[in-house]
């Protein structure tokens, strides 16, 4: 830890630039981090502004605020920014910060690298967002963007092309330079098995994206050439077909949902010793289940597309293969739970943050596990039941772990302890408005509400406006975590190096805040 | 601090990244504005794509230039290796999705379409009068009558180029590594004529199918995946043989030691993938 | 057993649960989705129940001392197996029902239905109704009802409408009861998915492509749906009503059908005059183009072009207005009309639109698309 000390006073070779130029050009794993966050933060605030949009049109029935075609792109850009701006950045933030820190390395492999992946992305979201002010208006054919309908899109649908690939390009390098990162960076004798379960649970994250992200960028290089270059993709006409784009889209897109879950189940499993004062139960089953996840998660892709008319041993296969997926789950919500069974167990902000997530996450993975049944999914599919299952999993499930990690380390990045009081205030407030906004959409899928509609009959008048309500507590709740953030960026009660009691790895033995290199010397495992 | 051979090298700030991020940003823009009809969109992507040229020149010397300081070390090396080879794996993955579309044509759409198996609704409601298997251009006959491409003509002689490029490669790899620098450059330079008449064949042929066999790619689906497959491979060919060049003139230049050459190893690695990725589009687009 | 119990009972959950339908699809779903949803329920009781427990009993306010095991191969095979089994048990049933759904054999009549922007067609394909065809869309007042700037409240829409808001059909489909009904699916332009809860399902309609499902409704009566996959600016205002009639019903429909098809074949033939082209074509183009070209006929420019005073329809040759509206526009959301829509309507349609909003484009006989067709 002296030698961390010695290398931050050294602010003449290695210290940072000062102002905007620093961030520019930054090679340094922590900047980039902050980069990320608060990129990952205004995009959480501009997804989550059309999701207001969507809940006050769905406010009452009949059309009230917006016209259909733009109802239709706030549902399809508000998905893209919170899963490309919002989730992944938020992940790849957390990554760029703890990853060196856990693994006792000094920086990421590849820093120059780490810049780039990151400042592509303001740009890719500019093009992306540009599309609104274009002849046609921006995309509105939902983000999975299922050709012959996203073809329909006017000036901005080559610019929303290029700005998915640029978010692919960003990702695939981010991906490189953590897996790098974890196989080549480790500090002598932090073996594979030793490492934390966030570093893990990355790796396999980060082999995730390589092996998908290009299969995106292929699969909408494709709808660009149907439309702009004469191609017969995905038209019969043609010989191809219109489904082809979905079992492509899709085998990039169910890895895809797991790529937004498993750093998360690493923070959780990060979370929940530490304040139930007990090591990880089944820390090798931990890593067993996140890998045949991971291995699953590319062999399940139909089960988004039971109705588009497949053959019937595919529908029996991609059920089973499906249904298959709770194993490993479910061995990761026990391990949790047995965790915290005979720990001592406290209940700070970043905790009450992880335990919502186990519940409602699960409650996510339920439905997930009803809308893998494919007789079943014949009636739910392409329904506010559907809405209410990714909600679960993504807005208590990823967006929540994200949040437990803002609360669990900010003290370590900034040096200073977030207020208390308002966490706890900001928990329960998002938590039971939450709950309002995401429970009744179940009863509305199940009442027969398709979803990506602006307006309905009446009978589905109550539950929807249940929900908006939830949604503009929920919303509104989040300005008290932006507002915590910066306060506790500011200054407040100073953090210790261990900051919390039970909290255990290598990023703890550093200050806080860090130095400017984490570890310049590879610190001794134990 | 100052680095000493042991340290891993982590650099100062850099604004190549920056200038990269823009140059990305102004090739996409102007491909965008040229796709909607703007001309002068054109212009904007030819700045970008210079922009992206100069940013290549400045960060691969900075990088060449702190590598003969020899402040890098092993671990840096290794990284830069593993990062190429996960790159090529992304690559890879790029390939299998239009792999994946040839094939779902081939086994799924275009026999549906013709009726066979869950198929016969299909056909029987909707496109009567179709009848021809692979390769087509599908029921509606979208752009018209056309020649398959043949592969025992050119495409085999250029499966020989690459091939025997991928040998070339390896005999300048194995002259480098005994420290035979003569030898080194000239299969290097073998290398890069073998790829640049690839490259040259390949032109011939695809001129000669817009020309003479009115095989372009609008010609439904056969057309499509022709034209993509091994219009991104040629794409990909290009790149390398501009890699190839650098290399050459780097090795002539003496930039590489019988222990120290990850940039030619990238570049070998980077070849060998094209090579395997052809003889992947030879048998599946060519012959079958 | 469990569905069996708790079946009826929860069907009286109304708007909180999944529809029972009418017909032996619908219940077997609905007890497959009834079983599910049990078992999530009792799972989570027992992990929720544990997890509740633990941190009431385990917490260092009260004392507890944190405990350092941490692995149990034993605890670890029990809930991997357990899991597995019951995953096995919910299996079984799934694979019956789905394969008893996807069994189209043996139909008594197929309907062919197309999706289109945003409306249905619908052909009787063969039976006693062969040859009836027709167009389905939303019903006109609805379709006013929920213009941008109507703005109604709740009660108002309820107290016209009832629990119909947006699920009105001008035509709806008319299927006998008692008889095994095969639907084959297609769309003109873009993928729709037809659904109505009651019947148990919803398949895709794709352009290119042909998908089959089959029902059979014992129970007359109007069962309403809705488009369920994302197709364009009006996906939400696409409804679908079904009317189960029984035969006797049903017979009569179909005369009644078959009479005005002969007078629509009649009809093809004669020569009309420009007012009554554009009575009808007023008709046809509420319905099948104001979506987009929108009633006043000035478009929602870029996406929609303007009609009125468009060259295309003032042009004294009228052959290229023609060929639009048959052929469509490919790669654009202008449908070919060719199949939609027969001789008269596309007459009158053309008639009326190169004869409003200030257009002087003179008229176009049944006889005259005959010869483009
Ligand atoms: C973080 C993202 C995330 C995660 C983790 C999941 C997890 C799962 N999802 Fe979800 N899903 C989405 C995001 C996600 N999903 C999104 C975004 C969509 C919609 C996309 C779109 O159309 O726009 C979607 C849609 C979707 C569909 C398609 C629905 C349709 O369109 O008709 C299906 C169908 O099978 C499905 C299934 C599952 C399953 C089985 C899991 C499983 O991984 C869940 C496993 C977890 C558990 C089961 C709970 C814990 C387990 C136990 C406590 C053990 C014991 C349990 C049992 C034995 C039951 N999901
Ligand atoms: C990680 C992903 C993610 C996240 C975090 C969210 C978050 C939210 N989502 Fe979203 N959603 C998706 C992913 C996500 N969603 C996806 C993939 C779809 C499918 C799209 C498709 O069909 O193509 C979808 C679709 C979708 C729909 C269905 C639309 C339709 O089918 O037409 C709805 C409707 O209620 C909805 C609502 C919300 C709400 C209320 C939130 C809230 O959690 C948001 C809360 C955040 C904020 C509100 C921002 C913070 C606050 C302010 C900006 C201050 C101002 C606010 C007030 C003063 C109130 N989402
Ligand atoms: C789903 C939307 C939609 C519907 C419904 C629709 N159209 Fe169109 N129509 C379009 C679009 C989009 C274009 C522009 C096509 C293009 O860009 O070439 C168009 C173009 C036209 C044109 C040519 C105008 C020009 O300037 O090129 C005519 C004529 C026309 N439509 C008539 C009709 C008629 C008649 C109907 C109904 C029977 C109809 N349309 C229904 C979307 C629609
Ligand atoms: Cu048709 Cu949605
Ligand atoms: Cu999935």
């Amino acid at each position: 830890m002296s030698t961390a000390t010695a290398t931050y006073d050294e602010h003449h070779e290695h210290g940072p630039d000062k102002g905007l130029i620093r961030w520019i050009t930054t090679t340094n794993h922590k900047d980039i981090g902050t980069l990320y966050l608060v990129f990952a933060l205004i995009m959480f605030f501009i997804g989550g502004a059309m999701a207001m949009v969507i809940r006050a049109e769905l406010f009452q029935p009949g059309m009230q605020l917006v016209d259909p075609q733009f109802f239709n792109s706030m549902t399809t850009v508000h998905a893209l920014v919170m899963i490309f701006g919002a989730v992944m950045p938020a992940f790849t933030g957390l990554a760029n910060w703890l990853i060196p820190m856990m693994i006792g390395a000094p920086d990421m492999a590849l820093p120059r690298m780490n810049n780039l992946s990151f400042w592509i992305l303001p740009f890719a979201f500019t093009l992306l967002l540009s599309t609104f002010f274009m002849d046609g208006g921006g995309p509105a054919g939902g983000w999975t963007l299922y050709p012959p309908l996203a073809l329909q899109m006017g000036d901005g649908f080559p610019f929303m092309i290029f700005a998915i690939h640029l978010a692919g390009i960003s990702s695939i390098m981010g991906s490189i330079n953590v897996i790098v990162t974890i196989l080549n960076m480790r500090a002598p004798g932090m073996t594979l098995m030793k490492m934390p379960l966030f570093v893990w649970t990355w790796l396999i994250t980060a082999y995730l994206l390589i092996a998908t992200m290009p299969v995106l960028a292929g699969a909408v290089t494709m709808l660009l050439t149907d439309k702009f270059a004469g191609t017969s993709f995905f038209n019969a006409a043609g010989g191809g077909d219109p489904v082809m784009y979905q079992h492509i889209f899709w085998f990039f897109g169910h890895p895809e949902v797991y790529i937004l879950i498993l750093p998360a189940f690493g923070i959780i499993s990060a979370i929940v010793p530490t304040f139930a004062r007990k090591p990880l139960f089944g820390y090798s089953s931990m890593v067993y289940a996140t890998a045949s996840i991971a291995f699953l998660s590319f062999i399940v892709w139909a089960h988004h597309m039971f109705t588009v008319g497949m053959p019937v041993v595919g529908e029996l296969f991609f059920m089973y293969a499906t249904m298959m997926i709770a194993v490993p789950t479910g061995v990761k919500v026990f391990n949790w739970v047995s965790t915290m069974w005979k720990g001592a167990m406290t209940f700070e902000t970043p905790m009450l943050f992880a335990i919502g997530f186990i519940m409602m996450f699960t409650i996510g993975g339920f439905s997930g596990l009803m809308l893998a049944i494919a007789p079943a999914d014949f009636q739910y599919h392409d329904t506010y039941f559907v809405v209410a299952h990714f909600h679960y999993v993504l807005v208590t499930g990823a967006i929540y772990s994200i949040m437990a990690a803002t609360y669990y380390w900010l003290p370590k990045w900034t040096g200073n302890m977030y207020d208390e009081r308002l966490g706890k205030i900001h928990f329960w407030l998002s938590t039971i408005s939450v709950n309002v906004l995401f429970f009744p959409q179940h009863f509305l899928g199940l009442a027969g509400m398709p979803r990506r509609i602006p307006d309905y009959s009446v009978q589905f008048a109550d539950w929807n406006m249940v929900s908006s309500i939830g949604g503009f507590v929920f919303g509104a709740s989040q300005l008290l975590f932006l507002w915590m953030v910066i306060k506790a960026i500011r200054g407040g009660e100073k953090a210790s190096d261990q900051v919390w009691e039970g909290a255990n790895g290598l990023e703890w033995t550093l200050p806080s805040p860090p130095p400017y290199h984490s570890f310049t010397e590879a610190p001794a495992i134990k | 601090m100052t680095h000493t051979a042991n340290d891993y090298y982590v650099p100062h700030g850099s604004h190549w990244p920056i200038v990269a991020a823009i140059a990305m940003f102004m090739t996409v823009i102007g491909a965008a504005l040229w796709f909607n009809g703007e001309l002068n969109g054109r212009m904007v992507l030819f700045i970008g794509l210079g922009l992206i040229a100069f940013m290549m020149f400045g960060w691969f010397g900075t990088v060449i230039h702190e590598n003969l300081q020899g402040m890098y070390n092993d671990q840096v090396d290794r990284s830069f290796r593993q990062g190429m080879m996960w790159f090529i794996f992304s690559e890879v993955m790029f390939f299998a999705a239009f792999f994946g579309a040839l094939f779902y044509a081939r086994v799924l759409s275009v026999p549906w379409l013709l009726g066979m198996d869950s198929g016969f609704t299909t056909h029987d409601v909707l496109w009567q009068g179709f009848n021809e298997a692979w390769p087509t251009n599908g029921p509606g006959d979208v752009g018209g009558e056309f020649e398959p491409m043949e592969a025992w003509g050119i495409p085999a002689l250029n499966t020989l180029l690459l091939l025997s490029s991928g040998v070339t490669i390896t005999l300048s790899h194995w002259a480098l590594k005994v420290g035979d620098r003569g030898r080194c450059v000239l299969w290097l330079a073998a290398t890069v004529l073998l790829g640049m008449t690839f490259l040259g064949f390949q032109a011939y042929e695809y001129i000669h199918a817009y020309t003479g066999m009115d095989l372009t790619l609008a010609s439904g689906i056969y057309g499509s995946t022709f034209f993509m497959l091994t219009g991104f491979h040629g794409m990909h060919v290009t790149i390398g043989t501009v890699m190839l060049i650098v290399i050459t003139l780097r090795a002539a230049k003496g930039h590489f030691t019988a222990d120290n050459h990850f940039a030619f190893e990238g570049v070998a690695w980077y070849w060998h993938f094209v090579d395997v990725v052809w003889l992947g589009l030879f048998i599946f687009v060519y012959v079958l | 057993m469990l569905a069996l119990v708790t079946g009826p009972v929860l069907a009286d959950w109304g708007l909180l649960n999944m529809r029972e339908g009418v017909t032996s699809t619908s219940h077997a779903v609905h007890d497959l989705h009834m079983i599910i949803l049990w078992v999530c329920v009792a799972i989570g009781i027992v992990v929720f129940g544990a997890m509740i427990y633990a941190m009431f009993r385990h917490r260092k306010s009260k004392g507890s001392v944190a405990a350092q095991f941490h692995e149990s191969t034993t605890m670890e095979v029990i809930w991997t197996i357990i899991p597995i089994m019951i995953l096995v048990s919910m299996a079984i049933p799934a694979t019956k029902t789905l394969l008893a759904m996807e069994d189209t054999g043996e139909a008594d009549m197929t309907i062919k239905v197309t999706g289109i922007q945003w409306k249905w067609k619908y052909d009787y394909i063969d039976g006693e109704a062969a040859g009836i065809s027709f167009i389905s869309s939303l019903h006109p007042d609805h379709n006013s009802a929920r213009l941008l700037g109507a703005s109604r409240d709740t009660d108002v829409l309820r107290k016209q409408f009832g629990d119909t808001y947006l699920r009105e059909v001008d035509n709806p489909l008319v299927i006998p009861t008692g008889k095994k009904v095969r639907f084959l699916f297609t769309a003109a332009d873009v993928i729709h998915s037809w659904w109505v809860p009651d019947l148990g399902w919803k398949k895709d309609a794709i352009p290119g492509f042909v998908n089959e499902s089959w029902t059979r409704v014992d129970k007359p009566g109007i069962y309403r749906g809705k488009c369920a996959e994302l197709c364009g600016k009006d996906h939400g205002f696409m409804p679908i009503v079904v009317v189960a009639m029984a035969s006797d019903d049903y017979e009569a429909w179909v005369a009644q059908q078959k009479g005005s098809a002969e007078q629509a074949a009649a009809a093809a033939d004669k020569t009309w005059s420009k007012e009554d082209l554009i009575a009808r074509g007023q008709d046809v183009y509420r319905t099948n183009c104001a979506a987009c070209h929108q009633v006043n006929g000035k478009g929602l420019p870029p996406a929609f072009p303007a009609l009125a005073g468009n060259a295309i329809l003032n042009d004294g040759d009228a052959s290229r207005h023609i060929e639009t509206v048959m052929n469509g526009r490919p790669g654009t959301a202008m449908a070919a009309y060719r199949g939609l829509l027969n001789d008269v309507d596309l007459a009158a349609v053309i008639t009326y639109e190169r004869n409003t909003w200030g257009n002087d484009g003179g008229v176009v006989q049944p006889a005259d698309i005959k010869v483009a067709r």
